[in-house]
């Protein structure tokens, strides 16, 4: 960590007695599981844990000679590139149309954040009502105008309905950020652009949107970490990764090989993938962390 | 101090640990059944209960099958597992190969000297969950086999008559095509996919749906359901997804729902929705065999069981057993056993209870609640309609489930997919033969 | 975030601009809105009402019956424990998993910024990797954890794994980085010891930022799925996210939507209104701690 405190306290055993208790759950809940599921991930055991056997790397051998693993990989990126993008474009679009009300614009702000506070698993279960193939309110309308909906045969619909879930669940947050972003651009920068005769359309375009272009980018890595991690409930409570494993994200997957299908060592071999991932995508996370402090 | 206060805090948050005391002996039992099925297994409980001093079973709602099932392996693994779990019929085979984390309920009866003869209980029944020796290594609880529904009032309407419910395949394509002229918008719809087309179709058919008797003789058994016959069906099943006489509606019950409330005019799904539709329809319906394919020799055989059976886990204290022994004692008993028959529609698992049941004039007051029985004893069974014992079935099934969608959804034909779940699911079976050697 | 100031937008006054805005406004809200419109009808309504194609979009007169059928007895089907006792149990978890990350958050970022010790990146890096595992990765690992421990079913299990935060570190440290040094400059010269300096000094200044994370974190507390999940197996301390999912999974019966939306409604209220009630904090939370 390149920043540092000049001043700074000399003790030689509190620090140690404070960072105790966070290092005593990270080890116990975080490092000892993390280094399990490596260790399992070279390893074939039945169900019940009663025959072990070490495979060395023929679990990541079969994973990768899965074609389903692979096509998950390829929902999930599909499935994190709408959810990010839509749910993006929808929240700029909010939240620069609530940056120019006057009038009413807290109570927009109040009532379009509310949908943060939401359990995955319970939009994904009212999604999932909504969408219902023969009680829900939204087929019914739908039938109306001819579309036949019938998400647990179908995967494309199956996905639609998972993203319309996920975005709905991540639009305050969004939202949230944009208006922030928004709010920090200096008017003096607008004004003169007006001046200049540019209109509200070209002003956006050329003035506010190469400014809101950090804001962007950080919540496209957010948007995608939450795509691929914090929808797990969305999922669980509608497709469960069906039909035909249309919804199959990689961290449904994970869990479902794991626990549903009892298969430790491939899902652990599963994990571990994962992990690299996610390590991946922190690095890039953490650059922004960094940045943060200068909003 | 005020650090104090904190530490003492994060120390306090760790000592809000739960804790309870009691004198009887505990015995808990993880279970699936929801609703009213759930009030009959409280109930059951209860009576036990209320019948001795010495032990008290507590019945725990788990989740669906595969989840409780799930979580009992990993209490299991974590040192925890219940005494008694209810285990539906396809983890039969991953619950056998756990040598060491079951107690055979024949075993456990020996031990504590509880009287318990195989031969009282349903043959249909008691054969899916009986080793090569005749030892019962489970004690089946609630099965039930799948039926055919349909709606008489829809019938009526699209000029059929609705006292002849379709026998054959061929019949129920020309039924279709009437209740879909007459505007019937769902025309057919069915629970269980895998279940209801795939293993009761071809036990239906005397198919087998894997060699070594379903599995029954040895792990290193193989898939044989992308035979001819099963593609033919199959293709038909995709046919009429086209034509728009068969609506899906996904892996479980999700169909009786739109079976009762008059959405879909004919319906395939187990027997223990009878209850539900009873209540809820507002129109006259039937409850049939299933429809078999009249092409095929020997057609209709008998159709297998679904539901599921109590397993012991090992592990517990003699005294924890000598309970588990009597309560399931108590649950063969003709009194519980017609009782459970009787309020939930899965057939009885004791031939005392079916005589019992009979004899009470049950079946005349209640038509079609005795058409479970008699399609399980339609005919003797043969290897191919003993029933199936696959390791990690629930997997298995699940792959032969995303086959049979892709085709429904139309993205591969009905060969393809069957050879793609052949394959799967063989590749499943060889990993759980290489982990239980 | 302050809304009082004038928006950027208004360099001129352009009226069907403003009412366009308003329109997509108000759009946006009804669409974010519906959902939760038509979850609180269906709480209303009978099984029946739900069952026949299109249901109502008017509240039936089954509001009282519904919930008070919840939150006593539970759903006849799934899982029969009353919501009321799994209310009780969100809102333990919900205010025990803040309190805890901010608790051992705060003490650790203080070491790790206020002191020079060998092992002191080592620690802030340790703490900086669980950012990287989250629970759905090392599920089973963790449970067995858990269970050698003895906190299945019960609070410290549904509580400790999830206290353990790296961005709430993160949060104190990037705050306690922007505290002038000659607070504890003055501090030292004054003679006072290091946890008096983070008494009297730290504790009172971070007390917005503790407000923030708070909010965030009792949402974070109160929504928490696959965890609770997997290791309440005694209905006793199911948490309300729990219960909703326990009700709809199907077995042989049927699942009750009305009662299933009733317990939506139940589960959900309690965060969102934290959320539009405490919203200063909510925002500054969510804007500081970035997940």
């Amino acid at each position: 960590m390149a920043a540092e405190k000049r001043v700074v306290f000399r003790s030689a055993w509190l620090p140690y007695l404070l960072v105790a208790p966070q290092i005593a759950i990270t080890v116990i809940f975080f490092f000892w599981p993390a280094f399990q599921a490596a260790w399992y991930s070279f390893q074939l055991q039945d169900a019940f844990g009663l025959q072990t056997e070490f495979v060395g790397l023929r679990n990541f051998h079969e994973l990768f000679g899965d074609p389903r693993y692979l096509e998950s990989f390829k929902i999930t990126a599909v499935f994190s590139i709408l959810v990010s993008t839509i749910g993006i474009s929808i929240s700029l679009l909010l939240a620069t149309m609530a940056n120019r009300v006057i009038r009413g614009a807290m109570g927009y702000k109040t009532f379009l954040i509310w949908p943060y506070a939401v359990a995955s698993a319970v939009a994904g279960v009212i999604f999932a009502f909504l969408f219902a193939p023969s009680v829900g309110i939204v087929t019914f309308a739908l039938k109306q105008i001819g579309v036949h909906w019938n998400w647990v045969l179908r995967g494309d619909q199956a996905m639609i309905l998972v993203v319309v879930a996920s975005i709905w669940k991540q639009i305050s947050y969004n939202f949230l950020f944009f208006l922030a972003g928004l709010q920090s651009i200096p008017k003096s920068l607008i004004e003169a652009a007006a001046i200049d005769g540019a209109g509200p359309i070209r002003r956006f375009w050329t003035v506010v949107f190469p400014l809101l272009t950090p804001t962007t980018f950080f919540l496209l890595v957010i948007n995608i970490v939450y795509a691929f991690f914090d929808t797990f409930g969305v999922i669980d409570a509608t497709t469960q990764g069906g039909p035909a494993g249309a919804t199959n994200i990689l961290v449904y997957k994970v869990y479902h090989d794991g626990v549903k299908s009892a298969d430790l060592g491939g899902s652990s071999a599963q994990s571990v993938i994962l992990m690299i991932i996610v390590i991946a995508l922190t690095v890039v996370q953490f650059r922004f962390i960094e940045r943060k402090v200068h909003y | 101090m005020r650090f104090q206060a904190l530490t003492a805090t994060a120390f306090a948050i760790g000592l809000l640990g739960a804790s309870s005391a009691q004198a009887q002996t505990e015995i808990q039992w993880w279970h699936s059944m929801t609703g009213a099925l759930g009030d009959r297994v409280n109930d059951i409980a209860n009576g036990f209960n209320a019948s001795q001093k010495d032990y008290k079973v507590v019945p725990i709602f788990k989740g669906t099958y595969p989840e409780s099932m799930t979580a009992a392996i990993a209490a299991f693994r974590a040192g925890n597992a219940p005494h008694i779990l209810q285990v539906f019929e396809v983890g039969t085979a991953t619950m056998m190969a756990a040598k060491g984390a079951i107690k055979p309920v024949y075993i456990m009866m020996k031990e504590a000297k509880e009287p318990f003869d195989p031969k009282n209980y349903l043959a249909a029944v008691a054969g899916y969950y009986t080793d090569s020796k005749g030892n019962m290594l489970s004690l089946p609880f609630n099965s039930s086999t799948p039926l055919f529904y349909v709606n008489k009032d829809a019938f009526k309407k699209a000029g059929l008559d609705p006292e002849k419910a379709p026998k054959t395949w061929a019949e129920f394509a020309v039924a279709a095509a009437k209740l879909k002229a007459s505007g019937q918008e769902c025309v057919y719809t069915t629970g269980w996919p895998s279940w209801v087309h795939i293993e009761n179709f071809s036990a239906w058919h005397n198919l087998p749906i894997a060699t070594k008797s379903n599995g029954f003789d040895g792990f290193d058994t193989e898939f044989k359901i992308n035979s001819p016959h099963h593609v033919a069906h199959i293709t038909m099943l995709a046919d009429y997804v086209k034509k728009g006489w068969f609506t899906y509606s996904g892996r479980t019950n999700q169909g009786e729902a739109r079976f009762f409330s008059g959405e879909c005019a004919m319906l395939t799904s187990s027997s223990a929705a009878q209850g539900n539709i009873r209540k809820n329809a507002k129109f006259d319906f039937s409850v049939n065999f299933l429809p078999y394919n009249h092409t095929i020799e020997g057609a209709p055989q008998n159709s297998i069981i679904g539901g599921a059976t109590l397993w012991v886990m090992s592990g517990k204290k003699a005294d924890e057993y000598k309970g588990v022994t009597k309560f399931l004692s108590y649950v063969s008993t003709t009194p519980v056993q017609s009782a459970w028959h009787q309020g939930t529609g899965y057939v009885p698992i004791t031939n005392a209870a079916f005589e019992a049941t009979k004899q009470s004039g049950y079946y005349e007051k209640n038509p079609g609640t005795d058409m479970a029985i008699r399609q399980l004893n339609n005919k003797a069974p043969t290897a191919n309609s003993k029933g199936l014992r696959f390791g990690n079935y629930v997997q298995g099934r699940e792959v032969i489930e995303e086959e049979m969608e892709a085709v429904f959804a139309g993205k591969k034909d009905a060969k393809t997919a069957l050879d793609q779940a052949v394959k799967r699911g063989n590749e499943i079976l060889r990993k759980f033969e290489a982990a239980n050697k | 975030m302050n809304l009082s100031s004038p928006p950027s937008g208004m360099v001129e006054n352009r009226p069907w601009l403003t009412f366009f805005s308003h329109a997509i406004l108000v759009a946006g809200v009804l669409l974010v809105a519906f959902p939760l419109y038509i979850t609180f009808v269906a709480s209303t309504l009978t099984l029946e009402q739900i069952l026949s194609v299109p249901m109502p979009l008017v509240p039936g007169d089954q509001f009282w019956n519904n919930y008070t059928q919840v939150i006593t007895a539970g759903s006849q089907r799934g899982a029969a424990a009353p919501v009321g006792r799994m209310m009780l149990n969100s809102l333990v978890v919900a205010l025990v998993v803040p309190l805890g990350k901010i608790s051992i958050s705060i003490i650790s970022a203080f070491a790790i910024v206020y002191f020079k010790f060998p092992l002191r990146n080592f620690f802030f890096w340790m703490i900086f990797v669980t950012l990287m595992l989250p629970v759905e990765v090392r599920i089973i690992p963790t449970f067995k954890v858990a269970a050698d421990l003895g906190i299945l079913n019960s609070y410290a299990g549904l509580t400790l794994p999830l206290i353990a935060s790296a961005t709430a570190t993160f949060l104190f440290r990037q705050f306690f980085m922007t505290i002038p040094d000659e607070l504890a400059e003055a501090a030292r010269i004054d003679g006072a010891g290091p946890m008096r300096f983070f008494v009297d000094v730290l504790l009172p200044l971070s007390k917005t930022s503790m407000a923030a994370l708070f909010v965030i974190q009792f949402i974070y507390g109160w929504n928490q799925y696959l965890w609770p999940l997997l290791i309440t197996t005694d209905e006793s301390m199911y948490t309300t996210v729990i219960g909703i999912k326990r009700m709809i999974t199907g077995g042989d019966a049927l699942t009750e939507w009305h009662l299933v939306m009733a317990t939506a409604m139940l589960a959900l209220l309690p965060p969102a209104l934290v959320v539009m009630l405490m919203q200063k904090w909510f925002v500054k939370g969510l804007v500081e701690t970035e997940k």
